[in-house]
């Protein structure tokens, strides 16, 4: 890497002489490391996915989740470093409930996104402290209608149809292309994107992983819940199946 | 909580004891300049009157009009004063409707914790009026009560449940419970009809009874209205219906002197 020993990495507070800040980008290389997050905007809801690689067989199952509920219809799912996924779920939380406080009214997306884009770029500003290593992606079915946000490690962000971060995101946005995500219903959504997380897992040829998914849609009722498990179930098998058909 | 409803929501001319209720409701006491900087609660404003719940057979049956009355003005007539909290409870409130919509804020905010804690429990009634009691009590210990007297009910784990909590933190819990006027004109009315039958009593039942009380409490009642509600609470769910009419008869008021027609 050719910032390396140039001395404009060690803070994010000072410029390269071409005008990058080397620790940020050295933040999305953490990003890189994670496994996959997916995440899909269709017809009728918001579906979110993530490949859990399981580091040791002596964890629980379900531990260390990486998809977290930050308001009855909003759900958010991190690639990178678990514990800021942590610290920007909590701030993420704490902006929908002043959002509640002030308004009265469930707070749209669009207001968590940009509150939560404010948040991580203030960590880029200083040298006291690291920018977060995670991007994050939000989804919520707000009042007009299902939406989705990714935020970089920058503070960067953009409303998306379909987004992939972490490892396997090069495939898996290829595979959400394919995709006619404005005609899908979210149950048609959760078959697809169990499949896209084992395409791209058999791909990377990794470890051990969890499938984590959940959704928000008309038969959660609006509702940002893990999806139920005999949906969980089927689209997991169905994406098995796909897997070996595929290798044929 | 103040049961002479002559006391809530009055104009603030406290010079004037317009309905001649002193020394019940003591006015021109001294001022004390310097507490003019901190504005606490004095009194409930906006007021809505009694309200009634049961236990019967399979959960909890709560009533209470659609009232908020501006000291003794029919201000707003399609309040609604029994709340949904969760899948399990229903909380009713008299007293003071701003500081209910308050504490109706404090717990969906409270919900919303606990949602997106996402750890396979939820809130019950008795987490709900545990909550509450602790709030009341935190809000007049600060001289700062939140002027409402509030039943909780609710079934969760097959577990019915019933209490009572008000202004000061006090808390209750009973088969038939009432707050307001209720407590005096309807709770020995659903005394007698509940108590010992609490296991055995139909929805049907309950609800008759639950009819039977709000009707006596219109007749006599002077802060209520014949709008009311009526939740149900059963191990299936709650529900809240629309706004229903009372049935009552005036007639008889014809015959009272200074009222009716006769001159004599």
């Amino acid at each position: 890497m050719t910032s390396i020993g140039t001395g404009y990495d060690l803070s994010a507070s000072t410029y390269s002489p071409d005008g990058r800040i080397f620790q940020v980008e050295y933040a999305n290389k953490a990003v890189e490391n994670s496994g996959t997050a997916i995440g899909l905007k269709v017809k009728d809801g918001v579906v979110l996915a993530v490949e859990k690689l399981v580091h040791s067989k002596l964890l629980v199952p379900g531990a260390n989740r990486r998809i977290q509920t930050v308001d009855r219809h909003i759900g958010l799912a991190t690639a990178g470093l678990p514990a800021d996924g942590r610290t920007v779920a909590n701030r993420a939380r704490d902006e929908a409930a002043n959002h509640r406080d002030t308004y009265r009214s469930p707070p749209p997306l669009k207001t968590i996104a940009d509150r939560l884009g404010h948040f991580v770029q203030m960590y880029t500003l200083y040298s006291s402290v690291r920018p977060f290593g995670i991007s994050t992606i939000l989804g919520a079915v707000d009042k007009d209608g299902p939406a989705l946000y990714v935020i970089e490690p920058s503070g960067v962000f953009y409303g998306y149809h379909g987004a992939a971060v972490g490892k396997g995101r090069q495939l898996a946005k290829t595979e959400l292309e394919k995709l006619k995500l404005s005609e899908l219903t979210a149950r048609e959504a959760v078959m697809e994107a169990a499949r896209i997380i084992y395409l791209v897992h058999e791909d990377a040829k990794e470890k051990e992983f969890e499938l984590e998914m959940s959704w928000i849609g008309p038969e959660s009722n609006g509702h940002h819940v893990a999806v139920p498990k005999d949906l969980f179930d089927a689209a997991e098998a169905s994406a098995r199946e796909a897997l070996v058909s595929g290798l044929e | 909580m103040d049961h002479f409803p002559l006391n809530w929501g009055r104009p603030r001319n406290d010079a004037i004891d317009l309905y001649g209720t002193y020394p019940i409701a003591p006015r021109n006491a001294p001022k004390d300049t310097f507490a003019a900087g901190i504005q606490h609660t004095q009194q409930p404003i906006v007021t809505g009157t009694s309200v009634l719940a049961i236990k019967f057979k399979d959960g909890i049956m709560m009533a209470a009009d659609n009232l908020a009355s501006y000291g003794s003005l029919a201000r707003f007539r399609d309040i609604q004063r029994l709340h949904p909290v969760g899948e399990h409870t229903v909380i009713g409130a008299g007293g003071d409707m701003g500081d209910f919509q308050y504490i109706q804020s404090i717990l969906d905010e409270l919900m919303v914790d606990e949602f997106s804690a996402h750890d396979g429990h939820t809130l019950g009634p008795a987490e709900v009026h545990n909550y509450l009691s602790e709030l009341m009590y935190a809000r007049r210990s600060k001289m700062d009560p939140l002027w409402n007297s509030i039943l909780v009910g609710g079934v969760k784990d097959g577990q019915r449940f019933l209490a009572f909590v008000d202004l000061l933190g006090t808390t209750y819990s009973a088969a038939t419970l009432a707050t307001g006027y209720g407590a005096h004109i309807a709770q020995p009315l659903l005394r007698r009809a509940v108590e010992g039958r609490e296991n055995t009593l139909t929805e049907a039942e309950a609800r008759k009874i639950i009819e039977e009380s709000m009707q006596v409490l219109f007749y006599r009642d002077a802060r209520s209205l014949d709008k009311y509600q009526i939740a149900t609470i059963t191990s299936a769910g709650v529900h809240i219906t629309e706004s229903l009419k009372l049935e009552t008869s005036w007639s008889f008021a014809e015959g009272i002197r200074g009222y009716g027609a006769q001159t004599q």
